[in-house]
């Protein structure tokens, strides 16, 4: 009996999946099919609001494609899977999505320890993958079929020295940063060189490691190099201490980080204290451009929430990978890949995408500044040699996630 | 020099929070030559006992001092009875076999206590309320830039006061007399009459209530509270008992103040001899080190040969 059951299942599972292999060749072949794109986040794990909002951005961007006559006359197909947030699971799903459904490109992780370990199984099967917001600098290392929309970790460190000495008109920083972090270091070093080349003075370096609870001694030798900011690229657990510290110490000069600040709890911490400072982020919902008004309306009459950061990278990935595919004419993946490599200037909601050779997003960053419980739009920073972006005035802004 | 002054004050502050944890360590140490490796985490639940009731009576939405003088009292409570408790059912039924059975079931209690707060709580940091409105107030000035804030001198005032009162209970009234009997002598005194559990309980009372006001003063200085807090400070208040002479109530005050400062100036001018601001934890246990070496019995302890 036990026998027969096994029999059943499994001739039950070889036709399905031959049904599966056989829409995969329509899929992906020059017919009239639609394209198939794998898309896979975490929808059920953790870190699920994450996967979700990526998933909406993702959705919501090729149905507008869809509306608009698909790409070259065909309909775009996004096939879901749910990794948990568990970089296992990740290679697991991404490798069904490879192999079962045939897909020509996929979308995806938000956290770069899952894209990790997804991005061999693409790169060894030669399918183009595009993480929406992994930001860790090995992402992309993996091989020539992985690409991102986001800017990598240690641009924010030369976006805020730009800050600092153009906008802020800063002479001498001082720098506090978390000494066993890779994010935090990078952003330091970064952050040092550039501020020191456009003239700055870096006059008090000092470290600390996640988890202390005191930062008076530090704040007080920082004080006495009397800085004009003071940049400290950490989480926001510390940061909000720092911040309430920096206030009892009355210092004046105001605190700058990056993406690793945004989180509610930081003002819990923090509070009133933390008000006139600035972070670096990936895009803001009141940036006053009409594009991103427009993403944003819509985005909010579908949903019914605010497109927080990873929303917006999700919808830009899928309109980059959209692109790429119109200029390739066909979704042959050396030909897919070759026209993602091409991608120049594209007009993103996240500001405007180029792949540079390493496969990475040129784009620029926008700073917010802190105020009563919110993150208020300050000022867009352009990387070296690309054009700048229209929006610059201020105006009041929610806040916008962290990508991973 | 006003730098100078900032950090004494800097370091003093974080001191005089080690000195009322030390405390604790050091009365259990004088009565059963226990080491109470729990005692870290006391001062973890008196932060957390003041964090909840701050949370459900709603004073969070209303700081002042008076709150935060009752918010502080409550935890104390809370936590002498935690101590007390922890005594009675964890300490009392084995303190008839070798000290090491004790030793290994403080690190049992320990361990538990942490590890209950985590599947509990989780492990994400809280932000303990803020009732003296130090997010939004600037300092008061001293001279130069140097400037003490209204946390510290809360700290600082509460940690005098509370210090006096238990030089007043141990050397002034009945049970301080009772409890310096068993400490001299625990069989002696109960030959004398003395009912040396209730004494034993009454000093993990007191031990653990210091702790409890310890852990929330520190944080109106610190907002930063999660139940895994307990274990660098109270391993470094374990080690200002040991630097002032375990066993010895001025030596665990003045062992704490010293672990502060040495700390704090580590952070502050290590770096001009090439101590990186890092090390800051390393230097409480060099000391440690360096006392067991040179000074096992600690700055005040008597070298009195311990008893058999």
């Amino acid at each position: 009996m036990k026998r027969t059951l096994f029999a059943v299942l499994s001739i039950t599972t070889l036709f399905f999946s031959f049904a599966c292999e056989r829409r995969g060749d329509v899929a992906s072949g020059a017919g009239t099919g639609p394209i198939v794109v794998g898309y896979y986040g975490d929808l059920s794990g953790r870190t699920s609001s994450f996967g979700q909002s990526t998933k909406n951005g993702v959705e919501m961007a090729a149905d507008e494609i869809n509306k608009a006559g698909g790409i070259n006359g065909r309909q775009v197909q996004i096939l879901t899977e749910d990794d948990q947030g568990e970089p296992n699971k990740a290679a697991t799903v991404v490798t069904k999505l490879i192999n079962q459904d045939k897909v020509v490109a996929l979308l995806g992780e938000v956290a770069s320890s899952n894209t990790l370990a997804a991005a061999p199984k693409a790169q060894e099967a030669k399918v183009p993958m595009i993480s929406p917001s992994s930001t860790n600098a090995t992402v992309t290392q993996v091989g020539d079929y992985i690409f991102r929309v986001c800017f990598i970790d240690p641009f924010q460190g030369e976006v805020m020295a730009k800050f600092s000495a153009n906008n802020l008109k800063a002479k001498r920083a001082a720098i506090l940063y978390d000494f066993n972090s890779d994010y935090s270091r990078g952003l330091y070093q970064v952050f040092k060189r550039s501020f020191t080349t456009l003239g700055g003075q870096v006059v008090a370096e000092k470290s600390y490691t996640q988890g202390d609870r005191d930062f008076s001694g530090q704040l007080t030798s920082i004080r006495a190099a009397n800085p004009d900011v003071i940049y400290v690229p950490g989480y926001y657990g510390e940061v909000g201490v720092i911040s309430n510290q920096t206030k009892q110490l009355g210092i004046k000069a105001p605190l700058l980080g990056g993406d690793g600040w945004d989180a509610p709890q930081l003002w819990q911490l923090g509070g009133a204290s933390l008000n006139g400072n600035y972070i670096s982020n990936h895009y803001s919902v009141d940036d006053p451009s009409p594009a991103i008004q427009k993403f944003v309306g819509d985005f909010k009459g579908r949903y019914g929430v605010q497109p927080d950061a990873l929303a917006a990278l999700g919808y830009d990935a899928m309109k980059v990978l959209a692109d790429a595919i119109k200029r390739a004419g066909t979704t042959e993946n050396t030909k897919l890949r070759d026209a993602i490599a091409q991608t120049k200037d594209f007009p993103g909601v996240t500001g405007k995408i180029t792949i540079d050779k390493d496969r990475n997003a040129v784009k620029p960053a926008v700073v917010l500044k802190l105020q009563d419980g919110r993150f208020v739009y300050a000022t867009t920073i352009s990387p070296e040699g690309s054009t700048p972006v229209a929006s610059s005035t201020a105006s009041p802004a929610g806040a916008a996630s962290p990508a991973q | 020099m006003d730098t100078f002054v900032q950090q004494l004050i800097n370091g003093l502050n974080i001191g005089a929070i080690y000195a009322l944890i030390a405390l604790g360590y050091t009365m259990v140490y004088g009565i059963l030559r226990l080491i109470n490796f729990a005692h870290g985490d006391v001062y973890m639940v008196g932060a957390f006992a003041g964090y909840f009731i701050a949370l459900s009576l709603g004073l969070a939405a209303a700081p002042s001092f008076l709150s935060l003088a009752l918010i502080l009292l409550a935890s104390m409570i809370i936590a002498a009875l935690v101590g007390m408790i922890i005594e009675r059912f964890a300490y009392r039924p084995v303190r008839k076999y070798s000290r090491m059975t004790t030793l290994i079931m403080a690190i049992g209690v320990s361990l538990l206590i942490e590890n209950l707060f985590v599947a509990r709580i989780g492990a994400a940091p809280r932000a303990f309320p803020d009732f003296l409105g130090s997010q939004s107030q600037l300092p008061y000035r001293l001279f130069g830039n140097a400037a003490i804030s209204k946390a510290q001198i809360v700290i600082f005032l509460v940690s005098i006061a509370l210090m006096l009162i238990l030089q007043w209970i141990v050397y002034k009234t009945k049970v301080g007399t009772a409890m310096r009997a068993v400490s001299f002598n625990l069989n002696s005194a109960k030959l004398m009459g003395i009912n040396t559990d209730a004494i034993i309980s009454l000093t993990f009372a007191i031990g653990s209530a210091l702790a409890a006001a310890g852990g929330v003063l520190t944080a109106q200085y610190n907002p930063n509270i999660d139940p895994l807090m307990g274990i660098l400070t109270g391993l470094k208040a374990f080690v200002a008992a040991v630097l002032g002479g375990i066993g010895n109530i001025p030596g665990a005050v003045l062992g704490g103040l010293l672990i502060g400062a040495a700390e704090t100036f580590v952070v502050g001018y290590g770096q001009n001899i090439g101590i990186a601001s890092t090390y800051r934890d390393a230097v409480a246990f060099a000391i440690l080190i360096l006392v067991l070496l040179i000074r096992p019995s600690g700055l005040l302890g008597s070298t009195v040969q311990e008893k058999v």
